[in-house]
């Protein structure tokens, strides 16, 4: 789960991290009465999850009215790489000398968190990460012993930071550190810190993920989570509870358990076609779960035709076929054709139930795929 | 022969009470494991499916000598439930539950490099040595004993594989799910190192998908310690960056680790062949036995 970088503020405020003054708006009006308050120069910054706001035009600063008007009125409403922005964060402007990149993340290989500290902030720090990772000083942590207070230092003095700033960045990343375990963050970062013309040393920007699978320990965060779709057939899986990724082409896949679907995406190009989309419905599947992933593969435009792939471990065969009859009786006309394929777990019982004037069926996973390939093919044309 | 669990393994369900807990505890039982013991904390002296159930896994192990357990433990209580396993001695513990908290499997993978005990998992469908016994849940009637070892990132992936094997008369030494999760016990590289070491298996079969870089490590090792011939499949092929395709560990990141790609040619390189289609890894296992 992604914050946006007003409410991650927020959090690094309380937690004494120098942010600059700012406030929230969501109209021109607004953005004009915050700056009144703010000063300028100010920073207006759009307010969704997508990386690279900058760049996208996504982050102007003002240093008068107009400016301001111009800024506001260019950025709120405008479509960042897919979502609206409805919401701008009005900043006081930073007269930097320097920018630092400073962050906690999960080192998976490891399997410990990485406390990460560079001196070229202000870009993308994957790029540097590509180009120049000796840029980058790195210091794993025991998640048993959390950060240790020579470990901060040690990572600062190693990405080079001067000595009259090491201070101050070494109290930052402490204290994102501390945020990171407390919150169960799978990411937190400031990129950049900013080094002021008056030596101050200021988060000016903040990114704060959290892990899913732990917000069960942290409602307050939970109850931040804002809707950040890109578009509606996202939202509606959000909805029902799947596992969703939508894709550009027209044979839409319905699998059960990740590695599976995604194989089926794969044969679906190997064999000429193209993936709609991805739709995990999980293990141990009932049927009106399989009908409300029929519902969701069914109402994207793009989808030509369909597959059903599911090879039951905790799936039910007897349960998907109960599903894949009670979503297609509904219709006089099947709107998209639609092949099944069933293996595993009660099978045999899910094809004696399945009816077979509504779907077509195929043993296996490379005919299916085949088939469905070659139904989007006919529809297409 | 086979690898980590045969017919001597004794196995404490924890969390047998629970609905997955009793149903997976029953289908192992028919399966022929030897499922002795549950432990759920204010549980003890009950009866699951005729296994008797206690308060603790250090009890279990006290009186029905269980060698391995398998938790079905909800996601909030997992990694004290792991711990719980490691800290009791065992040989063997296999997490099922899918959502545990990476923070929480960050301090567990650290005790793991403090105990003998190996872990399976989490968000794993479990292993199974066919003929023999089952720990997790993974469909029984689709494996046949035989030769062949495999290791596969995920499950129903695991179940596709296999039975593209069984239908042409080639059987499993011993089929395990290493766990979808960013953060996981045994890798890659532990299952490969013990089928190389295991005079029964004469292929191995390995599933990856996108994300991380646990294949190329693989790889890396098939290359310099392996005389096993091994096939490989990478999931994940047409899966766009910075997409996350259901497992949490399943996602391309945007600087472009974790792709297909890499996976495919690192395991090429390493004399491993990469099939486009399960039917393919079948058919390159045909040709190396």
């Amino acid at each position: 789960m992604k914050l946006h970088e007003y409410q991650a503020k927020e959090i690094f405020a309380e937690a004494g991290i120098p942010v600059p003054e700012s406030q929230l708006a969501d109209s021109v009006e607004g953005v004009l009465d915050a700056v009144a308050e703010i000063g300028y120069p100010a920073a207006i910054k759009a307010q969704v999850h997508v990386g690279g706001r900058g760049k996208a035009g996504g982050i102007k600063i003002a240093t008068n009215e107009d400016e301001a008007r111009e800024a506001a009125d260019a950025i709120l409403g405008m479509d960042l790489k897919g979502y609206t922005v409805d919401r701008v964060l009005v900043e006081q402007g930073v007269d930097f000398v320097d920018e630092y990149y400073v962050g906690v993340t999960m080192d998976r290989g490891e399997g410990k968190p990485v406390a990460m500290v560079s001196t070229k902030g202000g870009v993308d720090i994957e790029q540097v990460a590509e180009e120049d990772p000796e840029a980058i000083a790195q210091e794993h942590i025991d998640p048993a012993f959390g950060l240790h207070p020579y470990q901060a230092r040690k990572v600062v003095y190693d990405a080079g930071v001067p000595a009259e700033y090491a201070r101050d960045v070494t109290s930052i990343l402490s204290k994102l550190y501390d945020l990171y375990e407390d919150n169960d963050a799978s990411d937190i970062e400031v990129n950049p810190v900013m080094i002021t013309a008056d030596d101050d040393v200021i988060a000016a920007d903040a990114v704060m993920n959290i892990d899913e699978d732990a917000l069960f320990r942290h409602p307050d965060l939970a109850e931040m989570e804002e809707d950040a779709y890109q578009n509606d057939l996202e939202r509606k899986a959000g909805e029902y509870g799947f596992d969703y990724v939508r894709l550009s082409g027209n044979t839409g896949i319905i699998g059960n358990g990740a590695g599976l679907v995604m194989t089926t995406l794969d044969l679906v190009d190997y064999y000429g076609g193209t993936p709609a989309n991805f739709l995990d419905i999980g293990g141990g599947a009932k049927a009106e779960r399989v009908a409300n992933a029929l519902d969701m593969v069914f109402s994207d435009e793009n989808v030509d035709s369909v597959v059903f792939n599911i090879f039951g471990g905790i799936t039910r065969g007897d349960e998907v076929a109960k599903g894949i009859n009670e979503a297609l009786e509904q219709f006089d006309e099947i709107p998209k054709p639609v092949v099944v394929r069933l293996a595993g777990t009660n099978a045999k019982e899910g094809m004696e139930i399945l009816n077979t004037d509504l779907v077509q069926v195929e043993a296996t996973l490379a005919e299916a795929v085949q088939r469905a390939v070659k139904n989007a093919e006919e529809v297409a044309q | 022969m086979s690898i980590f669990v045969d017919d001597d393994t004794r196995v404490v369900v924890q969390g047998i009470t629970g609905g997955e807990g009793k149903f997976h505890t029953q289908q192992m039982l028919d399966y022929g494991t030897n499922v002795v013991a549950g432990a759920v904390p204010g549980k003890g002296g009950q009866e699951v499916e005729g296994v008797p159930v206690y308060d603790t896994v250090d009890q279990a192990v006290e009186a029905e000598d269980a060698t391995a357990s398998v938790v079905f433990v909800p996601p909030a209580f997992a990694g004290d439930a792991i711990f719980e396993a490691l800290d009791t001695d065992l040989d063997l513990v296999v997490a099922i539950t899918e959502g545990v908290p990476t923070q929480d499997m960050a301090k567990v993978n650290k005790r793991l490099g403090e105990v003998d005990t190996k872990l399976l998992g989490p968000n794993c469908p479990g292993i199974i040595t066919p003929g023999e016994a089952k720990l997790g849940i993974l469909p029984g009637n689709i494996f046949e004993s035989g030769n062949v070892g495999l290791v596969s990132r995920s499950g129903t992936l695991t179940y596709q594989v296999v039975s593209n094997l069984t239908e042409r008369g080639i059987g499993q030494t011993t089929a395990i799910g290493i766990g979808g999760d960013p953060i996981i016990g045994t890798s890659f590289v532990d299952a490969l190192e013990a089928f190389e070491a295991d005079p029964e298996t004469d292929a191995v079969v390995m599933c990856g998908e996108i994300g991380g870089e646990d294949e190329e490590q693989a790889a890396k090792y098939i290359a310099e310690n392996m005389d096993t011939p091994v096939a490989g499949f990478i999931a994940g092929r047409t899966a766009p960056p910075g997409k996350r395709m259901g497992h949490a560990g399943a996602i391309v990141s945007g600087s472009g680790t974790g792709t297909a790609e890499s996976k495919i040619s690192a395991l090429n390189d390493a004399g491993v062949p990469v099939g486009d289609t399960p039917e393919e890894v079948a058919d390159s296992i045909e040709d190396f036995l």
